[in-house]
């Protein structure tokens, strides 16, 4: 395969996965465990994941580490399990995609207020997630995304730590924001042009946005983007606000919705797009067809 | 007051260390506890609060409010106290089982201390027979959950059922919030309350507790 920034360089658009969670929760993961916990005892699940994904269109498929940096952990009391989970969750996707798609390693907040709003200390945060990066790259991802924050020190700490593991590895950086009367904040307060400045001076080879209240808005969230960096743009929206029905958890994005907005998030700067919580395999190959639609509109002929 | 005036903005601006001299001063010069927390501490969270609401300031400048009038809190607890001066009522808040987040919680548990309630809280993960069992050693009149995923909400049902089991849904009042929570939900489950943000789970415990009486 083409190395994954080069390919970005040359004006590709590529697509990345799906959520994981909610395809854990409906495979067994019982209430209130730590997600990174079938890391240890059911990583062929995990392959499973990575397999529908795959097979759903996917170019980039995550690991199932978000939470996995050891201060995260220790809120389950699995810190000391650091390496195993980081480590069997690349195997797991490793040995589904081999090299037809890149490998991924996601990495989401630690959990922790940082000094002065809260009781942790930078270096602690940096050592934690330095320890998440050395297990990831160790096990031999083709690249990392950090995502879901929403403190720029705290991001900024995370970005450090993955440069100081693996100086040249394709790193994305994404924060989550919502509307505001006067433009998008993280609800640290972080505006979009300040995470574009501070993210690419950490080392983030992409910048963006997940998470957050759908794909509508962040067709408007990747156009401020583009206002204040020319780095590429990394796009994983939610599929909408969940909703709780008759006990089931329902989210309001279809897979035909969310695909008709990838041409305006094209459109409007992403190159890397994917879904976020309540997206499934179902959105991915919607997505798929509506990339590829864009590729050939676009006269890129390497799809 | 011009003191009082001091207190507020010193807490708005997050300066917990110009707020307890502040307070000690405004009582010296004669000013009753009960007045400093009303018309200071909690006419300044009040501000925080408003501000927060309409996205003109962040988390950060809530946490450090929040710390400032603590600070002042501390002072005025113990004269608050042995004047008989009691508080709004008690509320046990926390985040229900399964769900590790907090941040929508420990606001609301900052927003209802500013408003004059003793908040209990029972921190994350916490299980239903646990929040009623806090809610009756503490003769509660409110238990507020807070659930960020859809998967752990039923623990929310779990408990509003527990205590129309054990008669005691005319004491104890339950309220509800969180991304994806709703006043739809909370009309499924029974819940006698839902706060969309902060400020609405305040007035909601501030309602539940005049129907409590």
């Amino acid at each position: 395969m083409d190395p994954f920034l080069s390919r970005i360089g040359r004006g590709q658009v590529l697509l990345a996965d799906g959520a994981i969670g909610s395809l854990l929760m409906a495979r067994g993961l019982p209430r209130g465990a730590a997600p990174e916990s079938i890391n240890l005892s059911h990583p062929e699940v995990l392959e499973e994941i990575a397999r529908l994904y795959l097979d759903a269109g996917a170019e980039i498929i995550q690991t199932n580490t978000f939470g996995a940096s050891p201060l995260k952990l220790a809120a389950y009391g699995l810190e000391a399990e650091t390496a195993a989970i980081n480590e069997n969750a690349v195997r797991a996707v490793r040995r589904a995609i081999g090299d037809r798609a890149y490998l991924s390693a996601s990495c989401g907040p630690c959990g922790r207020m940082l000094k002065p709003y809260g009781d942790t200390d930078g270096e602690a945060v940096f050592a934690s997630f330095r320890a998440q990066m050395k297990a990831l790259v160790n096990a031999g991802v083709d690249m990392i995304c950090i995502e879901t924050m929403s403190d720029l020190g705290e991001a900024r700490l995370a970005v450090e730590a993955a440069r100081s593991v693996a100086a040249a590895i394709p790193l994305m950086a994404t924060m989550t924001f919502e509307a505001t009367a006067r433009g998008f904040f993280t609800i640290m307060g972080v505006t979009i042009e300040k995470a574009c400045r501070e993210l690419a001076a950490a080392g983030a080879d992409l910048v963006g946005s997940n998470c957050g209240n759908g794909s509508r808005q962040m067709v408007a969230i990747a156009g401020e983007f583009r206002k204040f960096t020319a780095l590429p743009l990394l796009i994983q929206a939610n599929a909408g606000v969940p909703e709780l029905r008759a006990g089931l958890v329902h989210y309001p994005e279809t897979p035909e919705f969310m695909a008709g907005m990838v041409g305006e998030l094209i459109a409007a700067g992403a190159a890397v797009i994917g879904g976020c919580c309540g997206t499934t395999p179902d959105h991915t190959r919607a997505m798929r067809r509506a990339v590829d639609d864009e590729r050939r509109r676009r006269g890129d002929s390497s799809i | 007051m011009k003191i009082l005036k001091q207190i507020a903005q010193c807490l708005e601006a997050g300066d917990d260390a110009a707020v307890p001299p502040l307070v000690s001063q405004a009582l010296a010069e004669g000013l009753v506890a009960k007045i400093i927390l009303d018309e200071g501490l909690i006419a300044g969270m009040n501000t925080v609060g408003e501000r927060f609401r309409i996205h003109e300031i962040f988390l950060p400048d809530v946490l450090l409010a929040a710390r400032a009038m603590y600070a002042g809190m501390d002072i005025l607890k113990p004269l608050l106290i042995s004047s008989g001066i009691s508080s709004r009522g008690r509320v046990v808040i926390g985040s229900v089982q399964g769900d590790l987040h907090d941040i929508g919680k420990n606001l609301v548990g900052i927003m209802l201390k500013g408003a004059g309630f003793e908040v209990i809280d029972l921190g994350n993960d916490v299980g239903a027979e646990k929040f009623v069992a806090a809610a009756k050693d503490h003769g509660a009149l409110a238990i507020g959950m807070s659930a960020l995923l859809t998967t752990t909400m039923p623990v929310m049902k779990e408990v509003v059922e527990r205590l129309k089991a054990e008669n005691l849904s005319e004491r104890i009042k339950t309220i509800i919030g969180g991304a994806p929570v709703s006043q739809g939900y909370a009309d499924e489950i029974g819940a006698d309350a839902y706060g969309y943000d902060c400020a609405q789970a305040v007035a909601g415990v501030k309602k539940l507790a005049e129907a409590v009486g």
